[in-house]
């Protein structure tokens, strides 16, 4: 057990190597248009990555389950322009109902 | 501005609990649980060490370290655009950085002023990190009482917590086809490379064939996307 102490670690100083450089370039290059573009687009790309990752993947695999049910109902709130934290809560609620009443995995 | 983050940081931490179980679940220990929510502070990367964690056992200490620090990089990027934004000095710095995440990114890039930038930024991430620390904990006591975080729906929390970030970016053809582009190559790469990097190779792919794309004939009409 202690060795994960080295994950935690190292594993956070890591993660705050990024947080930190960002920071630490220049102003005028972290201003300059095209690099602002850019780290918006990844920013979007990113996202919409971890989205699809959340939806669709168990490990490895591509699975479709309870999740695509509740993204779907998900997006139709969002487009209804539904506070964030209510369509949270009601695709975990979709989720789970479909699991528990329907047995969908 | 002021309800959409707390909203996100209520949100967002909830999702907590379930790292936290699943981190516990893992092998790790409650207090490196509850270290990482602290030091690591980054729900992908912290999602990635308690994933491999489970998958490897000890061997997957230092895979564990890569998919944390790869999944990191956005960060950077994010920290790069807001340094733009907050202009901090000092020991401001430090914070902010702590504090740069998706989510305090996203709701500080939504707003439509600098000041509502900054305050979108600053309120975003200390609620995020107060919210998502205090359910880490509960999640890690709750742990091996709760059984499996999916029964309460906490994966699909998570999935559509996503889509309610990324949902205010989706504006025009070009960041519709930057979305769809790098969640179609990520999917497409899922299979082949280990859990964590599909997403930090297809995006970076996504908005190189867009470059691409702009080159061509289709570039004059990419171009009303280019806003920051």
């Amino acid at each position: 057990m202690p060795s994960y102490w080295i994950t935690v670690l190292v594993g956070s100083l890591a993660v705050f190597s990024w947080k930190i450089l960002g920071y630490l370039i220049p102003g005028r290059i972290a201003n300059h248009r095209e690099v602002v573009i850019f780290a918006g687009k990844l920013t979007v790309a990113l996202l919409a990555a971890l989205t699809a990752v959340e939806t669709l993947v168990s490990g490895q695999a591509i699975v479709l389950d309870a999740r695509i049910a509740a993204i779907g109902v998900a997006a139709i709130l969002f487009w209804r322009k539904l506070p964030f934290i209510v369509v949270v809560a009601v695709a975990a609620l979709v989720a789970a109902l479909l699991r528990h009443f329907l047995g969908w995995v | 501005m002021v309800s959409t983050s707390i909203g996100v940081g209520l949100a967002v931490g909830l999702y907590g609990t379930s790292f936290g179980a699943l981190a516990v679940a893992a092998g790790l220990s409650i207090a490196q649980t509850q270290v990482l929510s602290l030091l690591m502070f980054s729900g992908g990367s912290q999602f990635a060490v308690a994933g491999v964690i489970a998958a490897s056992g000890p061997a997957g200490i230092i895979p564990a370290i890569l998919s944390a620090w790869l999944l990191g990089i956005r960060n950077g990027f994010y920290a790069l655009r807001l340094n733009g934004v907050l202009g901090v000095t000092g020991v401001f710095k430090l914070v902010a950085s702590q504090l740069t995440i998706d989510e305090s990114n996203a709701v500080s890039a939504a707003q439509d002023n600098t000041a509502d930038s900054k305050r979108g930024f600053w309120i975003t991430g200390l609620a995020v990190f107060v919210f998502w620390n205090l359910f880490t904990l509960i999640g890690a006591l709750l742990g091996s009482v709760m059984g499996d975080p999916s029964v309460w729906g906490l994966d699909a929390a998570a999935a559509a917590a996503f889509l309610g970030l990324v949902w205010p970016r989706l504006k025009g053809l070009q960041s519709n086809l930057i979305a769809l582009l790098s969640a179609v190559f990520t999917l497409a790469l899922t299979p082949m490379l280990p859990s964590g990097i599909p997403v930090i190779v297809g995006a970076p792919i996504a908005v190189g064939v867009i470059y691409l794309l702009k080159r061509t004939k289709l570039g004059p009409r990419l171009k009303a996307g280019d806003h920051a």
